[in-house]
This record gives structure tokens, sequence and C-alpha cells, in this order.
């Protein structure tokens, strides 16, 4: 049997592949696989956890956690769409208009 | 007695002065005033003051009275009442009498003398607020009513030194009145608050004052005195304050002529009379002023015998006698100082006007010697011109002599005979300076006489009714050696703490030698000047024509030193100092700031990553927090 520690592991190494894909890429389909990442690390953790404690909980979380994410896939896809029409660029960086190109 | 003609005494200037301002503004903004409208208003309200005074005093003969008046409460903190009162005891009415009626006269002499000038309006407005704050000082209840009144003719003198004000010269003139007189001022206030601080009562009225003095601790008390006499110093233009009284004379002559007979100068004097409680229990500042006193009327007759500005010579001769009121003072014989304020008044009114009259005659010329080439006929000015000069001089049996021997008789019998040697070497001098002028503006061979004649009856009369009081004012105080009734020390006894008593033998001799002294001064004069050639005048060359170059001395000293020191203060403390450890507090808050701004930069990621770093803090805090 795969102990409880491997799951934990795994789930904080998805987590934390997300949390460094969303901080060190620039492209904003990747942050977004990024924090799909991440929703699916948590995800693993409350299924791991729902399992060992027998107790269905955390497993209804973890589908309100998958039906979330499915609809906020399609709120981020189009906001990338329009981000692109705007910008003509899927590159974060491009995206500093809040400073009014002080700093830029 | 409470009495409401105290305050008129004071107002009716007042008023006076509000009117002719008034007046003077419509003059000048919409359409001409006459001059006789100024005039009128600025010689009636001196007259009514005068009058008033006189009601007052003829009231105090009939009675043993003293009035007061209650007008209201000014300041009110705990305790302590000050109270706006007015008091008008025996040295009060003295004073105010001659005050009033010599001002009146020199109102009645401003009308003649500034006649065609354009400030006619303003000069008796200034001139009858000139008098209302001496009446404040004079019939002051408490010394900080008596303050309003000291620092009312310092601001009047300091207009009306400057009032033709297009001459930088009379404006700096002003100026440097009102800087040494403030200089005095704060010597004053610092008495004023030392005596406070020093009798501890709930009222600061004079007569509190006295009832509690013997209460205060002698040490604040000398220092009280001397503080209040450094104010003393200011005003009536003692060493080493002086220096702006000969500079005063830029302004018209009759502001001289009130300064110097009625009011400033006098102040002085009035103030340690006003004080004669205080004084009398600390000799030694007593005998300090005296020494003081005869220092300045030494010190300024040297200087008068080679100045050649006619005014200037009689500026120093002002500091010069008032040295000699306050040797009375300050030995405690109160009531022979300020019978020498009293008689002084009449022949020092007189010689300004009489000078003034001269001035004019000959198109504002001052230096003597220039004066006698184109002489003028004169006659009025000249007799009385003559009657101020043998007054001055001590010659008995004129005004100056009595107020000026009972002072030196004064000295001598106080065993002060350094005072007495200097007092009669003084008088020596000033009989000779004074003769000098006269012998050389009236009687040194000159081949040009002008043909002119002042004949404006407002600048004769005044000339006339004074010099009946150079010559018989001295009656008013004839000493018991000559037969009178010293009724001046009589009236003002109440100040006295001590009385003459020298042998009649040893007052006749003071007496002879003074008059041998004046007499010498004289022939002295007589011999060098009546037949003085006055084209190849003396020259202002040497220390004594250039004033011992004092005002040298104070500029370098006092003023360039001080300038030096704020220049550095501004420059290196200021600038560098203080400016740089300020500015480089700014600069660390500004760069700092600047580095903190380049964090908002907008960029996503670098928000995700810090949002992380923060999170993490937090998760560890926590962590140790619930020691999991």
């Amino acid at each position: 049997m795969i102990s409880l520690t491997s799951y934990a592991f795994v789930s904080m190494i998805l987590f934390s592949i997300g949390v460094i894909g969303v901080i060190a890429r620039r492209n904003i389909f990747v942050i977004y696989m990024s924090i799909e990442l991440m929703l699916n690390g948590i995800t693993l953790f409350f299924v791991t956890f729902a399992r060992y404690h027998f107790n269905l909980d955390a497993q209804i979380i973890s589908i309100l956690v998958i039906a979330i994410a499915a609809a906020e896939a399609a709120i981020f896809l189009s906001v990338i769409i329009l981000l692109f029409r705007s910008k003509k660029s899927l590159d974060t960086d491009v995206f500093n208009t809040l400073t009014q190109g002080e700093n830029s | 007695m409470n009495t409401p003609l105290l305050v008129w005494i004071i107002l009716a200037p007042l008023i006076g002065s509000l009117l002719n301002t008034g007046f003077y503004f419509y003059h000048v903004k919409k359409q001409k005033i006459s001059e006789v409208i100024f005039a009128l208003i600025g010689t009636i309200t001196p007259l009514i003051s005068f009058l008033i005074t006189l009601c007052l005093f003829l009231q105090m003969q009939d009675e043993e009275v003293v009035f007061t008046q209650d007008l209201f409460t000014w300041i009110s903190i705990g305790n302590l009442n000050i109270e706006m009162r007015l008091l008008g005891d025996n040295l009060a009415i003295f004073m105010s009498m001659f005050v009033t009626f010599i001002g009146w006269l020199i109102h009645i002499y401003a009308i003649g003398y500034m006649k065609g000038d354009d400030g006619f309006g303003k000069f008796f407005a200034y001139f009858n607020l000139f008098l209302a704050s001496m009446l404040i000082l004079v019939l002051a209840d408490n010394p900080i009513i008596l303050f309003i009144g000291w620092e009312g003719v310092g601001l009047c003198s300091y207009l009306l030194i400057a009032f033709y004000y297009q001459d930088k010269d009379n404006v700096l003139a002003g100026n440097k009145a009102f800087i040494a007189n403030r200089v005095g001022d704060f010597g004053f206030l610092l008495g004023v608050v030392t005596l406070f601080f020093a009798i501890d009562a709930n009222s600061l009225s004079f007569s509190t004052i006295e009832a509690n003095i013997s209460n205060a601790p002698t040490e604040l008390l000398i220092l009280s005195g001397f503080l209040l006499f450094v104010g003393a110093m200011g005003k009536s233009a003692q060493i080493p304050l002086y220096v702006w009284l000969p500079d005063a004379m830029a302004g018209p002559t009759p502001i001289s002529a009130l300064i110097h007979a009625a009011t400033m100068v006098t102040a002085g004097v009035y103030m340690v009379s006003r004080f004669h409680f205080l004084y009398s229990g600390i000799e030694d500042i007593g005998t300090f002023i005296a020494y003081i006193g005869a220092f300045s009327a030494l010190f300024a007759a040297i200087i008068a015998t080679r100045q050649q500005d006619i005014k200037k010579i009689l500026a120093y001769s002002t500091m010069s006698q008032l040295g000699y009121m306050f040797i009375g003072v300050g030995l405690g014989f109160y009531s022979t100082g300020l019978f020498h304020v009293f008689t002084h008044a009449f022949f020092k009114a007189m010689l300004f006007m009489g000078a003034g009259g001269i001035i004019i005659a000959l198109h504002h010329e001052q230096n003597i010697f220039k004066i006698a080439q184109h002489r003028a006929q004169l006659p009025i000015i000249h007799f009385t011109f003559l009657v101020g000069v043998i007054a001055i001089s001590g010659i008995p049996p004129f005004s100056g002599f009595f107020s000026k021997d009972a002072i030196l008789a004064a000295a001598f019998q106080n065993g002060e005979y350094l005072i007495w040697a200097i007092g009669i070497f003084t008088a020596f001098l000033t009989a000779f300076y004074m003769f000098r002028l006269y012998f050389v503006v009236f009687v040194a061979p000159t081949k040009h006489v002008a043909q002119y004649t002042y004949t404006s009856k407002t600048i004769t009369i005044p000339l006339l009714i004074l010099s009946i009081g150079a010559i018989a004012a001295g009656f008013l105080n004839l000493p018991e050696v000559l037969g009178g009734e010293t009724r001046v020390d009589t009236w003002l006894s109440q100040l006295n703490s001590h009385k003459l008593h020298l042998s009649h033998s040893t007052e006749y001799i003071l007496m002879i030698i003074s008059v041998v002294v004046a007499l010498a001064g004289i022939l002295v004069a007589y011999k060098k000047y009546a037949k003085f050639d006055v084209y190849k005048p003396e020259s202002d060359e040497g220390i004594i024509a250039n004033k011992f170059y004092v005002d040298e001395f104070y500029d370098k000293v006092l003023v360039q030193t001080s300038k030096k020191l704020s220049t550095f203060i501004d420059k290196v403390v200021d600038e560098k100092i203080i400016d740089g450890f300020i500015m480089s507090i700014c600069d660390g808050f500004i760069s700092f700031g600047k580095k903190v701004a380049m964090i908002q930069n907008a960029n996503v990621r670098f928000y995700a990553a810090f949002m992380l770093v923060g999170m993490c803090c937090i998760f560890i805090y926590l962590y140790n927090l619930l020691g999991l």
C-alpha cells in the first residue's frame, strides 16, 4: 500500500510546480496551466485525506473544486482572448498598464 | 478721591490726535483742509489737559487729597488683578502741570514752525499722541500702565524723528532712537517682572508695591532697581544708551523741544522718582545712578564744547542736564531732581524754539559758524536765547541756578565729593559751551546781516512766556538760606528720604563756588569767541569733535559683531548644519520611497512571488505562535 506521506508528497510537488510556474513563466497559457496544477495538487490532497479518514466531505469539496475549475477555465480562456486582442501578445510583462508606464 | 476728570487729561490730546488723523486722511484722499483746523484741534486739546490739571492742582492746594480714577480691570488672572487706574498724586500732578503747559506752548510754536509743510496735519496728530502717551506715563497707577506710555513716547519719537521720511538719514536716526530705546525698554520690562516676582502681591499698583516692598528679598530689589534704571538710561539718554539723542535732531525743531523739555527724556527721571520707595531702600543703586548721571553730564558737556551743529549742542546739553537730574534722584533728593526737570523744561524748550526760529530764518542752516556768517535780525529770539543761555549756565537769579545748585549741594552733603567736583566742572563747561554758542551766533563780528525779521506771533509769544518761566521759575523753590520757602520740596515732600541740612555758611560757599565757576566759563567763552572770526570756523577734526568715536565704537563692537554673528549663523549653522541634517533625513526618505516604488511595477509574476513570500511568512509566524 502506498503510504499517506507519498500522496501528500506528490500533491505538494504538484502544488509547488504550479507556484513556480505562476511566478517564473511569462506566457499566460502556461500560467493558467500552472494554476490548474495547483488546484489539482490541492484536490489530490483532499481525496487522499478523504480516503484515509473514510470521510466523504472532502470528496465533495474536491468535486466542487473540479466544477469551479471548469467554470474558471471558460472565463479564463475568454479573458486570455481579450487580452491577446488588446496587446497582440501573451507575455504577462506586457500587461503593466496600471503603472501608467512609469517604471517600464 | 475718585474723579472722572483725570482721564480727560489723557483723553483730550488723544482725541485730538484721532481727529487730526481722520482729517489728515480726508485731506490727503479727498480735498485739502485748511491748516487752521489742524492747528486748532492740535492746540486746544493740550490746553484742555492743562486747564484740567490746573483745576486739580488748585483743589489739591485747598485740601490734602490724592486723585484716583478706576476705569476697568485690565488683566485678571487667578488672584492677580491689574486695574486700569489713574493716579493723580502730588508728583503726577506736578509733572503733568508743566508737561501739559510747556507741551501746549510748543504746540502753538509748531503752528508757526510747520506752516506750509505738506504733513502739517500728520505732524499735529503725532504731536498730540506724543503728549497723550507722556500723560499716560505720568498718570499711571501701576508700572504696566506706565509702560504703555513709556512705549507710546518711544513710538512717537520714532515717528517724529523720521518725520521727513523722504530723507534716508532721518529714517535711520528714527530707527536708531527706536532701537536704543528698545534696549532700555527690555531692561525696564525685566525690572518690572523681577519686581512683580519679588513682592509677590495680587496687584501691581504703586501703592501695593510700596506696601509689600519690605517682604521682598533685597537682592531681587537691587536687581529690579538696576534693570528699571536701564530703561531710564535708554529713555533719558544716559551713558551708555545716549547715542540716539544727538541723531534725534533730524526731526523738525518743535519735536526736539518736546522730546527734550516736556516728554520722553524726562520720563526716566520721573520713573525713578515714581519708584522712590524702591530706590530709597537700595542706596547702592541710587549712588550708581548718581555716578552714571555725573559721568553722563561731564561726557556730554565735553562733547558739546566742540560741536558745530546748533541743535546737537543743545542735544548734548540736554543729556548733560539730565545727568544732573539723575544725580539728584540717585542720591535720594527726588524733589531736587524733579525741580531741575521743571526749570530745565522752561529754558530748554525756549532754547530749542529759539534755535528753530534762527534755523527757519536762515533756511535750515544749522552750523553755528555759517549761521553767524548770515546773521538775521531776530530781536525777540536773541533776547530769549540769551535768557536761556544764562539760565542753563547757572547765573542767579535765573531758574537754572537754583535747581542745579540744589543738586550740587545735595551731592556735597551726601559726601559724594567726586560727584560734586564733576558737577562743578560740568557747570563750568556748560557755561562755556552755551556762551560759545551764544557768542558765535549772535555776537561774533560778521560782515553780512540778513534783513530778515521773523514776525510770526505763534513763534514769538511762546518764547516770551517761556522766558518768564526761565527767569522766575527758580523762585518757586528758593532755598531757605536765601529766605525762600522751598515750595517744590514741600509739595513733593513725601518722596524725599533726605533733607538738605547744610549749614548756611557752607551753602553760601557752595553757591559762590558755582557762580564763580559759571562766570569763569562765560569769561573763557567771551575771550575766545566774542571776537571770533566766523569765516575761519573751528576744525571738526579731533577726538572731542568726533564725539569720542563712541558711535564708531558701537558700530564696530555691537553692530558689526552681531552682523557677523548673524551671517555666521545664517550661512554656516542654518544652511550647513541644520539644513544639512534635516535635508539628509528628507533625502533618505525620498530615496527609500523610490526604492519602495520600484516594487509597484504592475508585474503579475512579481506580485505573485511577493504574495507567496508573504503567505510563507504568515504561516511560519502562525506555526511558531500555535506551537505546532
